[in-house]
């Protein structure tokens, strides 16, 4: 199978996510609380999407077929893709757009602090995945992308954070095991370890 | 010639109207059967918890205990539930709470009272005239939802053991029983659920006790057989599935400011001034069928009942004592 066709079917299975939402909300299905469920389930998927990111490049090392990578930047945009619907969901309708309201919102509350810092060097990160920025920024432009080791931290805290009052913690240490692998497989020495 | 077994004895002898009797009652029993089969294929899993107990309870409304705002409904009531004895999800107490055994049951009252005793749930329900009260109840998580309760001021049940000049607090403890409540494998919260309340509090008029909602019997997931509802409090004040009240004279522990002091407060009034550390608590999603695109609405202080109890909390200072 060529991998042009291999990246259509992937990029029509990350559009799941998003018209499950539009289904479930055609049938009136989005809970008796739809703003939270939408805000909760775009935030999952959006870490769904960074984990998935980030294992493209172990993947490739792994099984030594060189393609893993080429899903990478579609990856990491449909990961901005769900954070940006994750923070304009909470922006709009949960803070009615009101930007004063939401600013003291991320300067107050530390698990929207790490989520918002994560969200704007995330924003950089898409914005700066383009051919013409990649010539542009040279090899500044890897330096600037690795930030989103960085992101996948904040994006634990922030959810860890979130899930603390409940001590629901079950799931965050699920996609804290996985992000925290997939962190440390990349250090020079386990990676010699994991190759021979 | 009549033939007659001596063996057989008058007395072995159905009479013909209780033999009857038993004929009615088998059918009665295999139609009630297969028409509860039929209801639970119908309805499907967000009825199955209710359906065997969906019975009527009839009730006056009170119109000054009453708030006018569009009733959540009845759905969204019975399927969008905090109730962690059953599951941490919001969809779990309707899926699983089908297990709580709410027949036989009693409530015991104890501590300092003249008069401590043990209540059936079925004569504590006629120990006084069942209301209904719609009522706003605002979680501290940040939503809303109206409720018509049915049910009477708890002062009723209070005033019946006769509290002692020494109690001050009154204390909730809600069923613990592993068997019938999945949600206690979980850690999350000691268990069992304890809340409670000053004296006063419990005696204000708008405390109720709840055996209701809509006019029936409480879903099992809603707290099922009887609940205490405080519509002035966020909503996980109003201890559900009750099976002990204590008469204190130091305040009760309870349950969620014990595992999160800084978050939930023993007194946990709505006040839109207090933030929880998490999220803003001036603002509210209400959940009556509006579009999610309105905007969330203005939380008031004390849920809007200010009028009933801002009097309880003269001279303190609420940030404090949130």
């Amino acid at each position: 199978m060529n991998i042009i066709l291999i990246k259509r079917i992937v990029f029509v299975l990350a559009l799941i996510p998003l018209v499950r939402l539009f289904v479930l909300g055609f049938f009136g299905n989005l809970t008796a609380n739809p703003i939270e469920f939408i805000t909760r389930s775009t935030g999952t998927w959006t870490i769904t999407f960074l984990s998935m990111t980030l294992a493209m490049s172990p993947l490739r090392f792994i099984t030594g077929w060189p393609q893993w990578v080429q899903f990478r930047k579609m990856l990491g945009l449909f990961c901005f893709f769900y954070a940006f619907l994750h923070f304009t969901i909470w922006y709009w309708l949960d803070h009615n757009l009101n930007f004063t309201f939401m600013i003291n919102d991320v300067i107050k509350r530390p698990f929207i602090t790490m989520g918002f810092i994560a969200f704007v060097i995330m924003s950089l990160l898409a914005l700066t995945s383009n051919q013409i920025a990649m010539r542009f920024l040279g090899v500044k432009w890897k330096m600037l992308h690795r930030f989103i080791y960085l992101i996948g931290i904040l994006g634990l805290i922030h959810y860890y954070w979130h899930k603390q009052g409940k001590n629901d913690f079950a799931v965050v240490y699920i996609y804290a095991a996985i992000i925290f692998s997939l962190l440390i497989i990349r250090i020079p020495f386990v990676k010699k370890l994991i190759k021979s | 010639m009549v033939f007659k077994d001596l063996k057989i004895k008058s007395r072995d002898i159905t009479p013909q109207n209780i033999f009857e009797r038993r004929r009615q009652l088998l059918k009665t029993a295999t139609f009630g059967f297969v028409a509860a089969g039929l209801s639970t294929l119908s309805l499907g899993d967000a009825f199955a918890a209710t359906e065997d107990n969906k019975k009527k309870l009839s009730s006056k409304l009170n119109e000054q205990y009453s708030v006018k705002d569009k009733l959540t409904s009845y759905k969204d009531i019975t399927n969008y539930n905090n109730f962690y004895e059953f599951g941490m999800d919001k969809e779990d107490p309707a899926k699983y709470a089908k297990s709580l055994i709410t027949r036989p049951w009693t409530i015991s009252v104890e501590g300092l009272v003249q008069k401590p005793g043990t209540f059936d749930i079925d004569s504590l329900m006629k120990l006084s005239a069942m209301e209904e009260r719609i009522y706003r109840m605002r979680c501290v998580e940040g939503w809303s939802m109206v409720i018509p309760w049915n049910g009477f001021a708890l002062s009723h049940l209070l005033n019946k053991v006769e509290p002692l000049g020494s109690a001050k607090y009154v204390e909730f403890i809600s069923l613990a029983d592993p068997k019938q409540m999945p949600g206690l494998k979980s850690t999350v919260l000691p268990w069992p659920y304890q809340e409670g309340l000053r004296l006063d509090e419990a005696f204000n008029p708008l405390t109720l006790l709840t055996f209701g909602l809509y006019g029936e019997v409480l879903p099992k997931q809603n707290g099922a057989p009887v609940r205490v509802v405080i519509p002035w409090k966020y909503g996980f004040k109003s201890a559900k599935s009750i099976v002990k009240i204590r008469l204190t004279d130091k305040q009760p522990a309870t349950s969620w400011s014990g595992v999160a002091t800084k978050e939930y407060g023993f007194y946990s009034n709505v006040n839109p001034n207090v933030s929880h550390p998490r999220w803003s608590q001036s603002m509210e999603h209400r959940i009556d069928g509006r579009s999610i695109l309105s905007p969330k609405i203005k939380t008031e202080i004390f849920n809007g009942y200010g009028e009933h109890v801002a009097k309880l909390y003269a001279g303190m200072d609420l940030q404090k004592f949130y």
